[in-house]
């Protein structure tokens, strides 16, 4: 993968040896386990990530995980960090930042993120490749502090790449991966790296990773494709007249014409994306099966659950697991899809964003069953689940 | 940046623009004591404005974009208004992210700078409208100050929102009648200065772009003042002729009008000990220079004539 690779095998300044992304997941470097919750590993992972700014802000659930990014500020492995007055000037913080070129990481939930909302189409516009980790929560009101994906259901056209982490490990490999796959020049876009709040950021799970004397390469400015707002390249008058107020042909096809490439860029991201996630932005288990669960974070952990009980009753169950919400991996999940006669899609939202992706890009959607969803932190038994399949079975007269 | 970056490729030479000519071969970057007075003599960091003819807004632009200390170092962070017509065509770096968190994009771009060049000074300088700073953005503009960001705040007060097409803004004056104030404002105009002092900024001054050495003398010294000690705020008093139905050349005096004694613009500057002493030692320095250049001209004339 593309990086600095001039900088590869020497050492920062925390002693830290810097390599290729690629090793973090080989079996090249030495591995540890450790038993830890989500926000401690969002530690572990920025630990080893090469960050030089961190700004945050506190709000449930992600506000331990944004106060451990400042202790490795104390001790030296973030260069800079403080906390902001809220999350619209915290992402902005982050902008300046980043037009200034530093390797930025930053946090949010439910609220936060749509309180901070203007500033994401503003950081895929400006090009600015900024991680923010979003352990998401459910929105007002009435009040939620509890796990609902509802927000990423609102940021899926603000020109941000978004994944979503199943599980700690997840989140601690796709936290590392997301940097590099969003600084390449070709892509150099924000990254919206999403777990479950409390499912995923409060519970402890084994986790395996590189020690923390490796780190990634740190990111270089001068590889955007933008230029960096330093004054170390010469300045130059942007364009004769601005955009802005200028009511004809050209101000309107550059802004079109931007957003596409946005678009595009986007794109591009799959080929690196999928080199680093083992070949697919999906997973599936049993996919010949009549019937498939598909959807992604923990909702699938629960349709794994669910298949789990269904195949002591004698069914067979398949499922299809998205990684990358951003770009939506379409022709893998098509193909995967093919043959299902019902495709189950669990939520934690109310509004069924991931089923209307699915059926925007399979034929025959009438296969999809929107649901069960559950919201505002409710679980999702996989009782339920095989109840609603069960139920949904008898209707159709799948199998 | 090194003042060696703005060089004109050869191979190229030919088809570059003349503005770009200019700005390589007559700009005062690098230049120390640079100020009002290189206007019309050497090439301006700011090309022709797409601002009404006559608007005091793109007169205290180039006062302001000649009396930069270190523009070769230093990146401006605009707003939303029509200040953000002007910035497209300046020779420094720029950022226009969104309406109201100019401070905070400067906040982080500051620090990033500090970080990233330990060993050079890079002035981050904020200049919005009284829109930017004092109603959608005021929460980030005090908090940056709160917390000492080094960063030199500037408001263009037009005393509406002037791009928009001028409705109420909070440095209004009262019972001023505007779009969205149909009956006139009803309450009086916002006391940012104040309000910036008793928030943490080490200078303050308040003043109109009627006077140019006036002008210099005060970004120079907020942007210094900025770079070593903390936040400092000025606020410029730039009509709107359009909104206003004054004439082109009405602007001058509509300014000088505004800062005559008792009036809401009559010039005021604040700096706390550590930075007028830091004035002192910069005004005391530069009149060395000064005195040095002065007798070196008078050295020359002898010459030339023995």
């Amino acid at each position: 993968m593309s990086t600095a690779k001039s900088l590869i095998g020497t050492k920062n300044k925390m002693g830290q040896t810097i390599v290729d992304i690629e090793d973090f997941f080989n079996d090249k470097l030495p591995k540890e386990q450790h038993f830890m919750t989500g926000s401690e590993i969002v530690k572990e992972a920025i630990k080893r990530a090469s960050v030089d700014m961190s700004i945050s802000y506190p709000i449930t659930p992600q506000s331990e995980a944004a106060a451990l990014v400042g202790e490795l500020w104390v001790e030296g492995y973030v260069k800079g960090y403080f906390r902001g007055e809220h999350e619209f000037a915290v992402m902005s913080q982050c902008a300046g930042a980043a037009f200034g070129g530093a390797r930025v990481f930053t946090t949010t939930s439910g609220p936060g993120t749509l309180r901070a909302y203007e500033n994401f189409p503003m950081w895929s516009g400006s090009r600015l490749p900024i991680m923010l980790c979003l352990m998401v929560r459910g929105i007002n009101t009435p009040l939620s502090i509890q796990p609902d994906t509802i927000e990423m259901g609102m940021l899926l056209d603000t020109g941000m790449l978004m994944w979503h982490a199943e599980n700690a490990q997840e989140l601690f490999d796709y936290l590392l991966m997301g940097y590099i796959v969003a600084e390449q020049p070709d892509i150099h876009l924000p990254i919206a790296v999403a777990c479950d709040g409390f499912f995923v950021s409060h519970t402890k799970e084994m986790v395996e990773m590189v020690s923390k004397d490796y780190c990634i390469p740190p990111y270089d400015p001068y590889r955007a494709p933008v230029p960096v707002m330093d004054m170390e390249t010469a300045p130059m008058r942007i364009m004769r007249d601005p955009f802005v107020m200028k009511s004809n042909y050209i101000s309107y096809m550059t802004h079109a014409s931007w957003q596409l490439e946005i678009r595009g860029a986007i794109e591009r991201s799959r080929k690196y994306t999928k080199r680093l996630m083992g070949g697919s932005l999906i997973e599936v288990e049993n996919g010949d099966a009549d019937i498939i669960i598909c959807s992604s974070g923990t909702a699938i952990s629960q349709g794994r659950e669910a298949i789990r009980l269904m195949k002591a009753k004698g069914m067979d169950v398949g499922l299809v697991k998205i990684k990358t919400i951003r770009p939506f991996p379409d022709d893998e999940v098509r193909k995967a899809l093919e043959n299902a006669k019902l495709i189950v899609v669990p939520e934690l939202n109310i509004s069924g964003w991931m089923a209307k992706e699915i059926k925007s890009c399979i034929d025959r959607n009438d296969r999809v069953l929107v649901g069960p969803h559950v919201a505002g932190g409710m679980t999702m038994p996989p009782e339920v689940l095989m109840e609603e399949i069960e139920k949904e079975i008898a209707l159709r007269k799948v199998a | 940046m090194s003042t060696n970056i703005i060089k004109m490729s050869e191979a190229l030479a030919d088809i570059m623009p003349q503005e770009y000519k200019d700005l390589v071969e007559r700009s005062t970057y690098g230049k120390v004591d640079r100020g009002w007075r290189d206007i019309g003599e050497s090439k301006d960091l700011i090309e022709t404005h797409s601002l009404c003819a006559g608007c005091p807004e793109s007169l205290a632009f180039r006062y302001i974009m000649s009396s930069l200390p270190n523009p070769e170092d230093t990146v401006m962070v605009g707003s939303t208004g029509c200040t953000s017509l002007v910035f497209p065509h300046i020779a420094v770096h720029n950022i226009h992210s969104l309406f109201g968190n100019q401070n905070a994009v400067a906040s982080g771009l500051k620090r990033t700078l500090a970080l990233r060049f330990p060993d050079k000074t890079k002035d981050v300088v904020v200049l919005a409208g009284d829109g930017a700073t004092v109603d959608i953005g005021l929460d980030m503009t005090l908090q940056s100050w709160f917390r000492q960001e080094k960063i030199t705040t500037i408001c263009f007060d037009n005393e509406f929102y002037g791009n928009t097409g001028g409705q109420e803004s909070g440095l209004m004056q009262k019972q001023f009648v505007a779009k969205m104030a149909p009956a006139g404002k009803q309450f009086d105009k916002v006391n940012l200065p104040q309000l910036a002092i008793d928030s943490g900024c080490h200078y303050v001054a308040m003043l109109t772009t009627s006077k140019p050495m006036r002008v210099e003398k005060v970004i120079r010294n907020a942007i210094e003042v900025a770079r070593e000690i903390g936040p400092t705020y000025v606020q410029i008093y730039t009509p709107c002729i359009l909104e206003l139905g004054k004439q082109s050349h009405e602007g001058i005096d509509e300014m000088k009008g505004a800062e005559k004694k008792g009036e809401r613009f009559e010039f005021f500057e604040y700096r706390t000990d550590q930075a007028g002493e830091l004035i002192d030692k910069n005004d005391a320095e530069r009149k060395v220079r000064k005195d040095a250049k002065k007798e070196a001209r008078k050295k020359a004339k002898e010459t030339a004539k023995a």
